[in-house]
């Protein structure tokens, strides 16, 4: 029977582990997804080519089958061993800022060309122009797909238990070789991701709304206006779009 | 650097079993995908609520919780008091179920998409509900929805590798056993560039498809 | 009791003295004509009110035209008779039997399904953008309903959606996708379809606000032969003054979810009693 103790002694330091998890490849995400979206969006050739390339490599890529690659492969190729854990949070850090970058880069191509220009007539550089202007713009339209993507993060953290990280499922199977009781086990590591998911989808909410009133304040009617268009044409098309992408 | 290109060539006969495994996970998983997720979109448009509760809650849960975890639930616990499957069997109805619940928004998206006259005609003409699902309403969703589930596919053949941790021998698996067996490590790479080699041109072609629905419409 | 499907084969018979043809409830009654009937019949959208007690009725075979200014009702009533709406109170009755409602022990209750559709069948619409069906043929468009709703066979269906599409004008468009057409062509296929289904009721909701202007007189002729030709009873939401003039037997005037005024076309259209109705006149014609 599964017993409070279980819960305590395993569990709960598991939950602990996936939150690190989470958070770490998460910022990691967040870092990658900034600088390839941005540099997929650069006026030289090269650059926007080998942004391109890495988006495509780590779409294509599975995060189970990069971290065996990086704990498995690169010690023996390189010589040079990877905490298992920060194994971990580079292949998840990587791919899903991978689908991250694509999140920033239509963000930012969403941005009004009049609004780049104007920055141009301000006298900004390319990188002022990227900060104060189109970054803040874009934000508000990147926050419900960071959500999804975030979501996903978070399930596929799941796979460190895999490379002998001691995460929240590591822990569920460990109980499970102890006692030999799946069901109650397996149903309640089910209950525990989807009670994390719900909190950051909260948490996320929060950040949209707050996201949203901030273009708002700095730009009371343009800003509002122009995303009550965009939701309107993409109504159907964009839904798709950010599905796919958030994958 | 260590490399040993016989260790690849070791490796490559049972990559071509993993591979066909893979593929036929993939296949059937997509089907299983494509069919459910259409019943559970219709479902969240049913006038009962009922009907429409449970399947938003149930397909709401599947979406947030990991595939993985998933797939051990139905491979230790559903045998317990259901039918017991084969790593494989197992592999695909977690796949096919798991991504059920990716489709099913795709489809209510482009569900959603047609247009409000449409039901009225359909209305207008006295078309049975059923009719009107499968000659009107159902042909114009899917249409526009076709790209977005090849997206779907793609992602599922990035996350079919799971089904060898339950024990199914795809690519992925097919390298663990390999390189257990022989100590070396070089089937992992082998099986990270196939992935990027067969999601590429899929995605191109994707996109391709994406295009070209955008300029017909 | 005519059958739907006998209705457009009947040879003209609007000969009838020129009765008025929009008439009081009761009056009707004694007749014996009447083919639709309102019975204060109200609409509420959140806190607005769209229409208000309304009572009206059309006799069979008559030709009524609804005019108004935009907001004042007039495409909601013939969403009501098409089910696209249900009333909030009041009644909808067409060729004497109940729309929504059904008489059980002597009270009014919620119709069901099968009983509206069944109905509904006397009624057809079309509407002002076209809703064509954009994944079948014109062909197929015409057909879907008279072989899925009337079971005709296929054959029958097809020779019936044939001599449709050539009175419209359109039997070298047979095999074309609704998209390859334009407006005015597709908009003729809408009113095939709508009549595949010989209904005792035609309802046109402003359908020729969506078409380029060069396109507009090439479906009102289609609407003017079939008004001329049939007995067909219809309903008309327009801002085609003259098309009101020469196709209707008599004409509403509303504001504000009540009839303003009726009468003739003539009447209204020349000499109009009620200021509202000069106003509104005065900004279409």
């Amino acid at each position: 029977m599964m017993t409070s103790g279980m819960f305590t002694n395993y569990f709960l330091p598991g939950i602990w582990i996936t939150v690190q998890v989470t958070v770490y490849s998460a910022l990691l995400a967040a870092a990658v997804a900034f600088l390839v979206g941005t540099l997929r969006t650069s006026r030289l050739w090269i650059v926007r080519f080998l942004a391109g390339c890495y988006f495509e490599i780590f779409r294509g890529m599975s995060a189970l089958v990069f971290m065996f690659f990086l704990v498995f492969s690169l010690p023996l190729m390189l010589r040079w061993q990877l905490v298992p854990m920060w194994a971990g949070v580079l292949a998840l850090g990587l791919t899903y800022g991978a689908y991250g970058s694509e999140i920033v880069r239509g963000a930012l191509a969403a941005v009004p060309v009049a609004q780049r220009e104007a920055g141009v007539a301000l006298g900004f550089s390319r990188s002022q122009r990227l900060r104060r202007v189109e970054i803040p713009q874009a934000w508000p339209e990147m926050v419900p797909p960071f959500n999804n993507l975030l979501i996903e993060l978070l399930k596929g953290t799941a796979l460190v238990s895999v490379i002998m990280v001691s995460d929240v499922t590591f822990a569920a199977n460990l109980v499970r070789f102890a006692n030999n009781e799946s069901a109650p086990v397996y149903t309640l590591l089910l209950v525990v991701y989807f009670a994390m998911a719900f909190v950051l989808t909260r948490g996320m909410r929060l950040l949209e709304r707050r996201a949203k009133a901030g273009v708002g304040q700095e730009q009371p009617r343009g800003g509002l206006l122009r995303r009550g268009l965009h939701e309107d044409a993409g109504e159907g098309a964009g839904a798709l779009t950010a599905g796919g992408a958030a994958r | 650097m260590n490399w040993d290109w016989d260790v690849v060539g070791d490796y490559m006969p049972r990559f071509w079993d993993g591979v066909q495994l893979t593929l036929q996970a993939l296949v059937l998983g997509s089907l299983i995908a494509f069919g459910l997720g259409l019943v559970w979109a219709i479902a969240q448009r049913s006038p009962y609520r009922w009907v429409r509760w449970p399947v938003s809650a149930v397909t709401e849960f599947i979406r947030s919780t990991p595939l993985l975890v998933q797939l051990f639930f139905l491979f230790y616990v559903v045998p317990e008091w259901g039918p017991s499957m084969s790593p494989l069997t197992t592999g695909i109805v977690g796949l096919g179920l798991h991504y059920s619940t990716y489709t099913a928004e795709v489809y209510r998206a482009g569900i959603g998409g047609v247009p409000q006259g449409q039901w009225e005609a359909a209305t207008a003409l006295s078309l049975p509900r059923v009719r009107t699902w499968l000659a009107v309403i159902l042909p114009q969703a899917i249409r526009r929805v076709v790209p977005a589930l090849g997206n779907y596919v793609i992602a599922m053949l990035k996350d079919s590798p799971m089904i060898a941790i339950i024990g199914a021998l795809d690519m992925f698996g097919e390298a663990r056993s390999f390189s257990n067996e022989t100590f070396t490590s070089e089937a992992y790479v082998v099986v990270g560039v196939a992935f990027v080699v067969i999601a590429y041109p899929a995605s191109v072609l994707i996109r391709l498809l994406e295009r070209r629905l955008v300029l017909t419409s | 009791m005519s059958s739907p499907a006998d209705t457009p084969e009947i040879p003209p018979t609007v000969t009838d003295p020129p009765e008025p043809a929009v008439v009081t409830a009761a009056e009707s009654r004694a007749a014996g004509t009447e083919l639709v009937r309102f019975d204060k019949v109200t609409k509420r959208f959140g806190g607005t009110t769209v229409l208000d007690q309304l009572d009206f009725s059309v006799a069979a075979g008559k030709h009524v035209t609804l005019i108004g200014p935009s907001g004042s009702g007039k495409t909601t009533i013939l969403r009501l008779l098409m089910t696209l709406l249900r009333p909030d109170e009041g009644t909808i009755r067409v060729d004497g039997a109940l729309l929504t409602h059904e008489e059980r022990n002597g009270r009014l209750v919620k119709a069901g399904d099968r009983h509206v559709r069944e109905v509904r069948k006397k009624i057809g619409m079309v509407f002002q953008q076209f809703n064509l069906f954009p994944n079948m043929r014109v062909l197929r468009n015409v057909m879907e309903a008279p072989v899925h709703v009337l079971g005709l066979s296929k054959d029958e269906a097809e020779q019936r959606a044939r001599d449709l599409i050539e009175l419209v004008g359109l039997s070298e468009q047979l095999d074309k996708y609704p998209s390859q057409l334009s407006g005015g062509q597709q908009q003729r296929v809408a009113i095939a379809r709508a009549l595949a289904m010989r209904p005792q009721v035609l309802l046109l909701d402003e359908v020729t606000s969506a078409l380029d202007p060069e396109l507009v007189a090439g479906v009102l002729d289609v609407l003017r032969d079939i008004a001329h030709s049939t007995d067909i009873t219809m309903l008309c939401v327009t801002h085609e003054m003259t098309f009101a003039r020469d196709i209707s037997d008599a004409v509403l005037m509303f504001d504000k979810g009540k009839i303003v005024e009726s009468g003739p076309p003539d009447k209204i259209f020349s000499d109009p009693e009620e200021s509202r109705t000069r106003e509104f006149l005065s900004t279409v014609l």
